[in-house]
């Protein structure tokens, strides 16, 4: 599903170049949750973004369900990521000012389907939130924040979720519980590429890399 | 409060065109009532002295006599009445000529005779009555015909003969009976007899001749004596005209000067006007456009700030896969629906605030109405140009916000 080939980034920093990938390469399969040990600042989130096509890498080749999604224009791209891609991060990244249902249709912005509304309907029970799906995020504690964003993530059906972080600011019930949603979506034949601290991930992983200073360890 | 601040700039740029536009509007508007008013005071002074002057006419009676070319002037005014001769015909002539300088026309024969039956010296006069001018609409004869066999006699001769209507007399041994007695008039009708023209001719033996024909001046050719003689010479080439009748002159000429100086004040007031509307006009072609630019300016900055606050937002929408060009699209429809707003709030402002301004500067308050103000059309233009003025100055910040990379705001994040 996803794959990257000896990708390599790197920024023009006041301090010079920094480099935050280096000759990466690793692929994630339908109904595998792919995790990604790191400290801060080791290239997890670029990673992530490179992954996402939101970031192109400055060597190597990324492929996306036998896709190069860098090498389409920025419209198709957008496309792309809509169809194929969820996204989680740590801070939730919740449209402030619109509702939790409105937040879980927000992909739909981008890949309008009929069924949208019943598919969110769906996500708004699956995910315990029938109770809040007419509060706006700062009503909503950061368990069911996050579990909004997972929902989000799942609208428009994707191929793979990318997860940056999804449990850093959950207590252990909280984030035993994203774990799980997670893993029901790897076991219903979706791919999941997790980039955390969390040393809890391990368990719920079907493999585990280590990343220090943007290179990869197995 | 962004959205809300928006709205009330392109109110403040639509309200400031609308305004401009409504003001000079009211200020036509109030310019027609008052020269219209002015036109309609002149026009009822002018009916108010012209039937004043006709009244003054017809007191005083025909003021132009038609005399015979060769009528000696000073023994006329010293006779009063001609010693020459022309053909009864020409009054036929002049009435069927469509002469329009003169009207009422009355052939009269006129002799200083004596009455032998009564020993008197009288001034007879044949008269046939009126002949209709057949090109004008007719009018109140203004004196009645002496009907054939009849005599109607001045103050003096009754008087002195001691004659009342339906007596007989005899004038030059015809007989004659009294029709009308006269009032006095203090001037020579005192001692006049009047008769049947055809009657006089034959006692004068002036058989198809009269000796003046008087006529009522025309007032729509006031002071056009020229004209006048100019007309019936050329009618009737054998006859000269002189004008009697000084004052009912001299208020037609006043009436003139008055209707002359009223038109040169309505035409100072036009004038005053026209110069008043420029220099508005001038205003607000500076005015204006500085607001309408200064607003724009503040739209655009509003967006920008806009476009910071929602930076995130935007980041998120983009990494969940929203085109840039469907960004745009928002962004464009927010400005499109400030636009709106403001545009129809401004119109009712502009509106509110012309009227207003227009009370304050010339003293009395004026509703512009439908029949001279386009109300829908220029909503219409105020919505639209708003609209229009809205997306134009938010364009720039929301081709930043396309333009923002989400991985970078993810990464800042």
């Amino acid at each position: 599903m996803l794959e990257f080939k000896n990708i390599s980034k790197w920024f023009d920093g006041p301090q010079g170049v920094v480099t935050a990938l280096e000759d990466v390469s690793l692929s994630v399969s339908p109904g595998e949750l792919l995790a990604v040990h790191g400290p801060s600042g080791c290239g997890k989130t670029t990673l992530l973004l490179t992954a996402g096509a939101l970031l192109r890498p400055n060597a190597g080749q990324v492929s996306l369900d036998g896709q190069d999604p860098y090498g389409q224009n920025p419209e198709v791209r957008s496309e792309l990521r809509a169809r194929m891609i969820g996204f989680v991060f740590q801070q939730f990244h919740l449209i402030p000012y619109l509702t939790v249902r409105q937040n879980i249709l927000a992909p739909s912005l981008a890949m309008p389907a009929k069924e949208a509304d019943q598919r969110a309907q769906e996500l708004v029970s699956r995910f315990g939130l029938d109770d809040r799906a007419g509060h706006v995020p700062a009503q909503l504690s950061t368990g069911q924040r996050q579990r909004t964003a997972l929902a989000r993530a799942l609208l428009n059906k994707p191929k793979i979720i990318l997860a940056d972080e999804p449990t850093g600011n959950l207590d252990e019930g909280n984030a035993d519980i994203v774990f799980g949603y997670l893993s029901q979506y790897v076991a219903e034949g979706g791919c999941v590429l997790l980039v955390t601290h969390d040393v809890r991930a391990a368990a719920h992983a079907n493999r585990t890399l280590q990343m220090v200073d943007g290179r990869l360890i197995e | 409060m962004n959205f809300a601040l928006g709205v009330l700039s392109v109110m403040v740029a639509s309200a400031s065109f609308i305004g401009s536009v409504t003001l000079l509007r009211i200020h036509d508007l109030r310019t027609g009532r008052i020269l219209g008013q002015k036109e309609a005071e002149l026009a009822e002074r002018m009916t108010q002295l012209k039937d004043d002057t006709r009244k003054a006419m017809l007191k005083l009676g025909f003021n132009v006599v038609i005399l015979p070319k060769d009528q000696n002037l000073a023994d006329w005014y010293s006779d009063d009445y001609a010693s020459k001769y022309m053909p009864e015909d020409y009054v036929h002539r002049l009435a069927n000529s469509g002469v329009v300088t003169v009207r009422h026309f009355l052939p009269s024969l006129q002799q200083k005779i004596d009455w032998p039956e009564r020993k008197r010296k009288i001034i007879l006069v044949g008269t046939r009555g009126e002949v209709p001018n057949l090109h004008k609409n007719p009018v109140k004869p203004l004196v009645q015909p002496v009907p054939p066999g009849t005599i109607s006699l001045g103050h003096e001769l009754h008087r002195s003969l001691g004659l009342k209507v339906g007596d007989k007399v005899e004038l030059m041994a015809r007989p004659f009976v009294v029709q009308a007695c006269h009032k006095e008039r203090g001037n020579k009708d005192d001692i006049t007899a009047w008769i049947y023209l055809a009657e006089a001719q034959e006692l004068l033996d002036k058989k198809g001749l009269i000796n003046a024909i008087l006529a009522l001046e025309c007032l729509c050719t006031l002071d056009a004596l020229p004209q006048i003689r100019k007309e019936i010479g050329a009618i009737l080439p054998g006859t000269q005209v002189i004008e009697r009748g000084s004052r009912a002159l001299a208020r037609a000429e006043a009436r003139t000067k008055v209707e002359t100086e009223a038109r040169i004040a309505i035409e100072k007031e036009k004038l005053g006007r026209e110069r008043l509307r420029a220099a508005r006009e001038r205003l607000a072609s500076i005015l204006t456009p500085v607001v309408v630019a200064a607003c724009a300016v503040w739209v655009s900055l509003l967006g920008f700030t806009n476009v910071r606050a929602r930076r995130v937002e935007i980041g998120i929408l983009r990494t969940l896969g929203v085109s840039a060009r469907h960004v745009l699209l928002m962004f464009l429809s927010k400005h499109v629906l400030v636009g709106v707003l403001g545009g129809a709030l401004g119109f009712g402002a502009g509106l509110l605030s012309a009227v207003y301004f227009s009370e304050t500067l010339e003293g009395t308050r004026l509703w512009i109405t439908g029949t001279n103000f386009s109300g829908p059309g220029l909503l219409l233009a105020s919505v639209g140009g708003a609209a229009a003025l809205s997306v134009i100055a938010g364009w720039i910040p929301t081709v930043v916000a396309t333009r923002q990379d989400p991985a970078e705001v993810l990464r800042e994040e």
